[in-house]
């Protein structure tokens, strides 16, 4: 193993190191703006575990993110802090049992018509949300108190503080890459994989795999609500537009800009993402075009695939670990 | 003469008006290649995709070893024991040759679910795999890119996959197709070696290779068995000359 492929290797786990000690070096804007991509992270990496590791291109992801973030407020109490654990299993609980449904009544759908099925299904919950008193209709509501995590009397984590919060999104974005790397290397993952290939084939060798492909769903749509868990708590506040087929969208371009099929494509998108939507958004950066951030983004975005069709990470590797 | 492995009885398909394959009554035995011919259209392929489960049967049964399989899907086919390759060479194409195997060789391994284990060292299906391998004559391939394989040699490599799964019971659906007669020799060949331990079923246009290797043939018509008996009998067959060889002899 020559030592760039040691590098290499360890490069998740660097990440990571320089990630936990970045807010000892940054601004309170740029920590947060850190904590921003971190989230976005885990919301790319759950969708990358269906669309780059399973082949099921959802167009309806957003749906299990707000309804992880909605989870959070709802299931919080108006004038004390929520206990930490329980919320944040509720939350993903919420959005793995609606990820349960929509699976079943989706997968056995494929290509285009699976993209409208998810889709369709994101667009009624959004507009449950949307429509009816459940979450304070278009204008969201607030989350009032944080949740804390707390040992007996003994707090442990309290999420009203700006760095603690930062650690919790630290947390969540190292679980998740340590969860999904782990599935990527195991019997199940390779398995996904070959339903990617060539689903007729796994059939035939013995695989059920509409259950696989279920699983997946499930563990998509919780670490969706995971992200959504993370937003609802960094910013206090939720929307319907958390649920919206443009959020869908935004996190397949995400996944798409950064690789797919790497781990690493989805965290390399998410942090291009986000600082492309910065600098572009920064009138002294781009001078009156910031007020046109969105055509600007989008632009900068197909202009980046069509060169890179591999992504950006295309631009490091050409191997094909995770 | 064994008794049968593979048994159907009474198989029929309709889709809508037409019926497919009707009232199809067949053994397929331990040893033996049990070759099913007919044109375009006889209903071939729809006979081996409700053997194999693939296709739900509008009437009949289907039993393995004696047991009513007609009612399970084919995963659970699969796992009880039934291959199958498919006309068209149905591979994954992004992995090794050997990942081919491996892969399909985990379908039968008894803890699917156990995440923390990596596939990569399962040494129950890499043993499996290296077997079929070897059986297949594909061990020295094992490292390449199954894409990057000839088309004979992704042919084979679909019938190791096959034997990854440690089937007893072989649906091959044109196996020969598009094959040189170098490569064609050496299915042959292999399906000669595999005779011993499977019930082969071979669908096949290929008719010298047919008369050479099968030790039953099967004639469709139409979606209808006008004649099962062995290669002699079939041969000089009035019924079968006229509605199907009539043209060659």
């Amino acid at each position: 193993m020559s030592a760039a492929q040691r590098i290499n290797r360890w490069l998740p786990l660097l990440a990571a190191l320089a990630l936990a000690a970045l807010p000892a070096v940054l601004s309170p804007y740029l920590q947060e703006l850190v904590l921003r991509i971190m989230t976005l992270a885990v919301f790319a990496l759950s969708l990358e575990l269906l669309v780059g590791t399973t082949g099921l291109v959802s167009l309806g992801h957003a749906a299990f993110y707000g309804i992880g973030a909605y989870a959070t407020v709802l299931l919080s109490p108006a004038d004390a802090p929520a206990p930490l654990l329980p919320l944040l299993a509720g939350a993903m609980g919420a959005a793995a049992l609606y990820a349960l449904a929509v699976g079943l009544l989706s997968l056995r759908t494929q290509g285009v018509y699976f993209i409208m099925v998810t889709l369709a299904f994101a667009q009624m919950a959004y507009f449950v949300f949307h429509d009816t008193k459940l979450g304070g209709g278009t204008d969201g509501i607030y989350l009032n108190v944080r949740p804390v995590l707390a040992l007996g009397s003994a707090v442990l984590l309290d999420t009203d503080n700006k760095l603690q919060r930062y650690a919790l999104g630290w947390a969540a974005l190292v679980a998740t890459y340590g969860v999904l790397a782990l599935l990527q290397r195991s019997r199940f993952g390779h398995a996904l994989a070959g339903i990617r290939e060539n689903e007729q084939r796994m059939r035939a060798a013995g695989f059920a795999t509409l259950a696989y492909k279920l699983a997946a769903f499930v563990i998509a749509g919780a670490l969706a609500g995971l992200a959504g868990f993370l937003t609802a708590t960094k910013d206090g506040f939720v929307n319907p537009e958390m649920l919206s087929w443009h959020e869908s969208g935004a996190v397949l371009l995400v996944i798409i800009l950064g690789g797919l099929g790497h781990l690493r494509g989805a965290v390399i998108g998410a942090v291009s993402f986000v600082l492309l939507k910065e600098a572009l958004s920064t009138p002294a950066l781009v001078g009156p075009l910031a007020d046109r951030w969105q055509l600007t983004l989008g632009l900068t975005i197909i202009v980046a695939v069509a060169l890179l069709p591999k992504g950006l990470i295309g631009l490091f590797k050409r191997g094909g670990q995770a | 003469m064994s008794a049968a492995l593979l048994q159907c009885q009474g198989l029929t398909r309709r889709f809508g008006g037409l019926t497919a394959v009707g009232d199809v009554s067949l053994d397929f035995r331990l040893g033996e290649v049990h070759a099913v011919i007919g044109t375009n259209g006889a209903g071939k392929s729809t006979l081996i995709n409700m053997l194999s489960g693939e296709l739900p049967a509008s009437a009949g049964t289907v039993r393995l070893d004696g047991h009513d399989i007609t009612a399970l899907p084919q995963p659970r086919r699969a796992r009880a024991g039934i291959g199958r390759s498919y006309q068209r060479t149905t591979i994954f194409n992004a992995f090794t040759v050997f990942e081919n195997c491996r892969l399909c060789a985990q379908a039968g391994h008894a803890r699917p679910w156990a995440v923390w284990q990596s596939a990569a060292r399962c040494a129950q299906a890499g043993a499996i795999a290296r077997d079929a391998l070897a059986a297949a004559g594909l061990a020295d391939w094992a490292q390449r890119p199954a894409g990057a394989l000839s088309h004979g040699g992704k042919r084979q490599l679909e019938i190791a996959m096959c034997l990854a799964t440690r089937p007893r019971v072989l649906l091959l659906d044109e196996p020969l197709a598009g094959m040189g007669a170098e490569e064609t020799e050496r299915m042959l060949a292999l399906l000669t070696t595999l005779k011993s331990g499977h019930a082969i079923a071979l669908v096949e246009h290929d008719m010298d290779a047919v008369f050479r290797i099968a030790d039953r043939i099967t004639v469709m018509v139409n979606g209808q068995v006008i004649a099962s008996d062995v290669p002699e009998v079939i041969k000089t067959h009035r019924d079968v000359q006229i509605a199907y060889l009539g043209d060659a002899h």
